[in-house]
């Protein structure tokens, strides 16, 4: 984000080489400034409507005690006004450090993280060696990466379904795992199995979109960088090591931004998956909604209160990553 | 580092522009070649049938007619039957489903576009004061968890009567379509050249005539790829419109084919040939962009 201001095209645009009066310049940039404003007006209105006021609804909400039983709802023709009161931070508190707190949200925050870590290092890992193959001269290689992209193609509601199929007890896999004398584990059922199932299929379905990415990132690596590194009798290592990971950190400190996000934010897998028998495989985000709309009273107040809660983390994450990117002089481009 | 990320933009250019000056310096990579590229192929094909296998074997599934039949699946080969197909086309409310899924995609896709378009061109182009802020709202409104919007959306919609109506559905899937396809657009007008507008304007243009004659018909690839973007993802969308969508002629594909797995009943035959009858022709339009696709996120990514 901070980079695009530094490009060359803002200073081209905003600063004319100061050739024109400062009176005629100041006219200018208030012309330009009342288009800007104009353009963006639409999405500042629908982000406003749409955004803005629930989020600051929802914010409200974690104030209160709000549950499916004292909401306004509507049953036959009888209008029953809200009937939740104002308390303060309590959910907050409750959440973070009440009686049971621990099992409630912290076991699933370091689930959490141990699950988007270890996703996105899988995806950015994997996801590059496939890039790194097909990146060579190779026979066949439009074909592997029309293959190689199949997870990212068929929607994600449909795979998880057929590794359900595949997982099940008595399913492809564990018949597989049978017959070469192998324990097959209960992937639906038991917790860690539960946990390792969710981490293979998310990394299943999201390698393609590293490896895609990073591909376009390597084919733009100036080839003659890698002519003079091997003139300078650079090992197949040290030019990956000094040109080929140099060479990809803009590309990479984006998607993994955008992994993270994206892992972080999970829902249709570990859903899909699962739906409500596995307590201790919900990442944060399945946890909030099984409190909201899972479960009998609803919860409104604590799941707003937890997508308030994983909002601020993701912000305070993102903020982080980008001052550390610009510390090392790199830009993120985000 | 712009200038590179800039071909990479432009569709289709990138990748042989990049290739060929190292296609004649074979020397190296020529030495290590037979078991170099022996196990370049080993590793891709095990990868390529690693990505393969799990939709093969759910069209393998769906060609067994009996529900319990992904337990046996050696059984399936006996008796293999397109009736899974013909039952879920005929039988079940697979075609209101298509309805509903087609109305709310097609209709965030439209909303999002036609709202974001302007609004990518003017912060590709312009730095108006407050810019920086509007960029950061953009970008954390990319990470909202379902879990933020969905209580309070929850309760104006049903303050609006708008639950389980496709209106409803699309202006919750706008909260998150806008933001992204101003964010993508935003990476392709980029890479349109800057030139293009300063003639416009000499030619005694305003910025809304440069951008409505000269860079839109331009950035049609572009808007097509935010479409497609915000498309596939309404499309596969779980959360919400397993929540906001009651009534079953309602659901979209993704809740729709969950109702198969009951509590009392799972069908997981019929589940399996729809999910087939869903995932081909989205992964056969997938392919068509994917390209573009690519070019597209990346561009929004690294050019921010």
């Amino acid at each position: 984000m901070t980079v695009a201001i530094d490009r060359a095209t803002g200073k081209r645009r905003g600063e004319p080489g100061g050739r024109p009066g400062r009176l005629t310049r100041l006219r200018q940039s208030y012309q330009r400034y009342w288009y800007a404003y104009a353009m963006i007006a639409p999405v500042v209105v629908v982000l406003g409507v749409l955004v803005l006021y629930p989020l600051a609804r929802g914010f409200y909400l974690t104030l209160t005690n709000a549950n499916s039983l004292n909401s306004a709802r509507t049953i036959g023709v009888n209008r029953i006004e809200a009937t939740y009161e104002f308390i303060g931070f309590d959910n907050y508190a409750d959440i973070l450090w009440g009686p049971t707190a621990y099992d409630r949200f912290w076991s699933h925050f370091v689930w959490t993280i141990v699950w988007t870590a270890l996703c996105v290092a899988l995806h950015y890992v994997i996801g590059l060696g496939l890039a790194l193959l097909l990146n060579q001269k190779l026979r066949g290689r439009t074909f592997y990466r029309l293959i190689l992209v199949l997870p990212w193609a068929v929607p994600t509601f449909v795979t998880v379904f057929g590794w359900r199929f595949m997982l099940a007890d008595g399913g492809v896999i564990n018949a597989a795992l049978e017959a070469l004398h192998l324990p097959a584990p209960l992937w639906l059922e038991d917790t860690f199995w539960q946990r390792f199932a969710a981490i293979m299929v998310n990394t299943w379905c999201g390698v393609p979109f590293m490896m895609v990415s990073l591909l376009g990132g390597l084919q733009s690596i100036d080839s003659s960088l890698y002519e003079a590194a091997e003139m300078d009798g650079a090992s197949a290592w040290q030019r990956f090591r000094y040109v080929t990971l140099p060479g990809l950190r803009s590309v990479s400190s984006t998607v993994v931004l955008l992994g993270v996000i994206w892992t972080f934010n999970q829902f249709a897998v570990i859903f899909l998956l699962f739906g409500d028998t596995a307590p201790e495989a919900q990442i944060l985000v399945t946890w909030a909604y099984y409190l909201g709309f899972g479960q009998q009273p609803r919860d409104f107040a604590q799941s707003a209160a937890y997508g308030i809660l994983l909002l601020a983390i993701l912000i305070v994450f993102t903020s982080f990553y980008r001052r550390w990117l610009n510390r090392d002089e790199q830009q993120l481009a985000i | 580092m712009s200038t590179t990320t800039v071909k990479t933009t432009a569709p289709e250019d990138g990748g042989p522009r990049a290739r060929t000056p190292s296609a004649p310096r074979t020397r190296r990579r020529g030495e290590n070649s037979l078991a170099g590229s022996l196990a370049s192929h080993a590793i891709l094909v095990v990868a390529s049938l690693v990505a393969l296998f799990p939709i093969a074997w759910l069209l393998f599934l769906s060609l067994g007619p009996d529900k319990d039949d992904y337990l046996h699946p050696g059984r399936i080969f006996g008796k293999m039957t397109f009736a899974n197909y013909s039952y879920v086309l005929q039988e079940t409310p697979f075609f209101d489903w298509l309805v509903s899924t087609l109305v709310v995609s097609l209709g965030t896709t439209v909303i999002g576009v036609l709202i974001a378009a302007t609004t990518g061109y003017a912060v590709s182009r312009m730095r108006f004061p407050g810019y920086r802020k509007f960029m950061w709202v953009l970008l954390v409104t990319q990470m909202f968890p379902v879990a933020v919007l969905m209580v309070p959306m929850y309760e104006i919609l049903s303050e609006l009567k708008l639950i389980d109506s496709y209106l409803g559905l699309i202006l919750v899937y706008c909260s998150t379509a806008v933001p992204y396809c101003a964010w993508l657009l935003k990476g392709y007008f980029d890479t349109i050249p800057f030139e293009i507008d300063e003639a416009g304007r000499v030619d005694g243009l305003t910025p809304f005539g440069t951008f409505a004659r000269l860079i839109l018909p331009l950035a049609k690839p572009g808007l097509a790829v935010a479409a497609f973007y915000s498309f596939i993802t309404a499309f596969g969308e779980v959360a919400f419109a397993s929540t906001f969508m009651l009534s079953d002629t309602k659901y979209t594909f993704a809740v729709g084919l969950q109702s198969f797995v009951s509590e009392h009943d799972a069908q997981r035959n019929l589940m399996a040939a729809t999910a087939v009858l869903v995932a081909i022709p989205v992964s056969a339009f997938f392919y068509l962009v994917q390209k573009n696709l690519v070019t597209g996120l990346t561009a929004g990514g690294t050019k921010g």
